[in-house]
């Protein structure tokens, strides 16, 4: 039986050479399961395993992110007597460090109900155990801090109790201060102390990104809520450069078949979109005046590249090759 | 060697796995063994088509696993191939069967990540995972450098969790070797004492390498940050074709130059805002 199919034509063809030629040399597609497989390492099996956290990871580093540098937007204006900004900023470090955050996490967990025992331990060389003291510290100092703030500024109590509530808030808020800012980076130490190549190999760079995006990201909220003031115009335009510094750090310190998850694939568009968008185009909007424009072009950058980086480490995890490369490093 | 009862645990002796492919057959046993005696649950009847290897990787609900490598190599002296092909033929063919396991590492990058406590090293110098603590937080599973560890998904029984090879520590308590190991049929993996091991592992690469197979090496990182594992293997040729990294690192290293970026970003922050509200306000 004779078939025009393409598929019973190149059967034709090839039962022709054989008989024409008596044997037939051609390689041809490289079919999964032939004899010597071509693939890289082991049939093209992942050497390393890819992260296993789903979209609530990158939200957590966005929010978490932005919260912490929240608390650090709010010292600076408690010091120099902007209680209105301070408030503001210290109600988006609360919902965003206290609330949304380990909301996230815990619906990340394979078994939330076990969530406790993330503080079961201390452990000084797990980034992920100090992440959850972070973060759980930092949510034992902005509540208390924003709610002796707000009961200061709306003259609740009167005498001593009002003065050592304006002290209670003040060192509280420097506390989230001080915790916001670890909570803002250690993000980047939590992916970049791993086996993912792509991410080991940019680990001084991801603190960097992850914390300045966190800052430009509170500087743009606040801007979004109303709070146009010069103070965070320059915090936006100082976040914004530092992205765009990194930005150019990426494409010039690229690491080959290591890293090319950073550079190639969805993963790859993912992170330069991002960094373009929190980067070079915030600076230009923020120069044309364009201040609520820069604002959200900031923090839809801050959150897409928070995907691409997790994205990243999905591929860069799957790909035998880069593990193999990295390893020259 | 495999089927004495023996004290370890008791004594705290440092004990290993040494799984030699020259002698592994291929059978898949210490997969079925360990499936049983663990009660792992099944994760998928998928035909991979890459020869004879249809569990693909170690996974949270795989703790053994049996590689099929077609290498275009000579297996020793032995003639292989179709039809009596010749010892120096230019087509040469070998198969060789490896079963991979968690390495238990000297400086295990799990046991470093886990966040609960949950990993532990126990007395005879394994890595084990106590389920009923560990909440599925994920961060074992890119720390460790071999792959092994792995989140179980739903809706296998015991989802959520972090799983892998126990080292059948609860076999090895009652003084029982661990399944995989009592049942293989020719010792290519053997359980026993990490330096009797050890010895054996060098006296039979010297064995091998006598015997014509130029490329039998041990896989031992000993000279990486991991330190060397306690279940390790012997090799012929590269260890990259059985997807073993060459120069595997525990992921701790990396901590320090991460947390010195950290701090300097936070400092940074710090003084912009500052600047930013003393001059710009």
């Amino acid at each position: 039986m004779t078939s025009n199919a393409p598929s019973e034509k190149r059967l034709e063809e090839l039962r022709e050479q054989a008989w024409r030629e008596g044997v037939v040399p051609d390689k041809g597609v490289d079919v999964a399961g032939g004899p010597i497989p071509r693939k890289p390492g082991y049939y093209g099996q992942p050497v390393v395993r890819p992260p296993v956290w789903t979209w609530q990871v990158p939200l957590y580093f966005f929010f978490g992110g932005m919260a912490g540098m929240a608390a650090v937007v709010a010292s600076g204006a408690i010091i120099f007597h902007q209680v209105d900004l301070a408030r503001a900023a210290m109600w988006i470090a609360a919902i965003g460090g206290a609330v949304i955050s380990p909301v996230l996490l815990i619906m990340d967990l394979g078994r939330p109900r076990l969530f406790l025992n993330m503080l079961r331990v201390f452990k000084h060389r797990s980034a992920m155990s100090m992440g959850a003291w972070i973060l759980s510290t930092f949510g034992a100092c902005v509540v208390p801090g924003l709610i002796a703030l707000e009961l200061n500024a709306h003259q609740v109590f009167a005498g001593t109790l009002d003065q050592l509530l304006c002290v209670a808030s003040c060192v509280f808020i420097f506390g989230s201060a001080i915790f916001g800012t670890l909570l803002a980076t250690y993000t980047g130490v939590l992916i970049g102390a791993t086996v993912i190549p792509a991410w080991f190999l940019h680990r001084a760079l991801l603190p960097i990104h992850f914390g300045t995006a966190g800052l430009g990201s509170a500087a743009a909220v606040l801007e979004l809520l109303g709070h146009r003031m010069p103070a965070l115009n320059v915090l936006g335009f100082y976040a914004a450069a530092v992205e765009s510094a990194l930005l150019i750090w990426l494409s010039v310190d690229k690491h080959g078949v290591a890293d090319r998850a950073i550079h190639e694939h969805g993963s790859g568009w993912l992170i330069r979109i991002g960094e373009v968008l929190n980067g070079p185009l915030a600076i230009v909007l923020r120069l044309l005046g364009m201040v609520p424009f820069a604002a959200i072009s900031f923090l839809i950058g801050a959150l897409v590249s928070r995907f691409g980086w997790i994205a990243v480490g999905k591929v860069s995890g799957s790909d035998p090759e880069s593990v193999f490369a990295a390893e020259r490093y | 060697m495999n089927q004495r009862k023996h004290s370890y645990v008791r004594d705290h002796v440092e004990v290993g796995f040494f799984t030699d492919p020259s002698v592994c057959i291929g059978c898949k046993a210490c997969e079925v063994a360990c499936k049983e005696w663990n009660q792992v649950p099944d994760d998928g009847f998928t035909w991979s088509g890459n020869s004879y290897d249809n569990t693909g990787h170690l996974g949270a609900s795989t703790w053994r696993h049996v590689m099929f490598l077609e290498q275009d190599r000579q297996k020793g002296n032995q003639v292989t191939g179709p039809m009596g092909l010749a010892s120096d033929s230019e087509d040469p063919f070998r198969w060789v069967f490896l079963s991979d396991v968690c390495k238990h590492c000297e400086e295990a990058g799990c046991l470093e990540a886990c966040p609960t406590g949950s990993i532990v090293r126990t007395e005879v110098g394994s890595v084990l995972v106590q389920n009923d603590v560990c909440n599925g937080c994920g961060y074992c599973v890119v720390s460790c450098p071999f792959g092994v560890i792995d989140r179980r998904p739903e809706p296998l029984h015991d989802a959520g969790g972090a799983f892998k090879c126990t080292f059948c520590y609860d076999r090895q308590k009652s003084g029982l070797v661990p399944a995989c190991a009592k049942v293989c049929p020719t010792e290519s993996i053997v359980f026993g004492r990490l330096d009797d091991l050890r010895a054996r592992g060098a006296e039979r690469v010297q064995q091998l390498q006598q015997g014509g197979y130029t490329d039998a090496q041990l896989y031992d990182p000993t000279e990486t940050s991991v330190r060397g594992i306690h279940a390790f293997f012997l090799i012929l040729g590269e260890p990259e074709a059985y997807g073993l990294p060459p120069k595997p690192q525990v992921p701790t290293i990396y901590l320090k130059s991460a947390w010195t970026s950290a701090f300097a970003t936070a400092i940074a922050s710090i003084i912009a805002t500052l600047v930013a509200f003393a001059f710009f306000s």
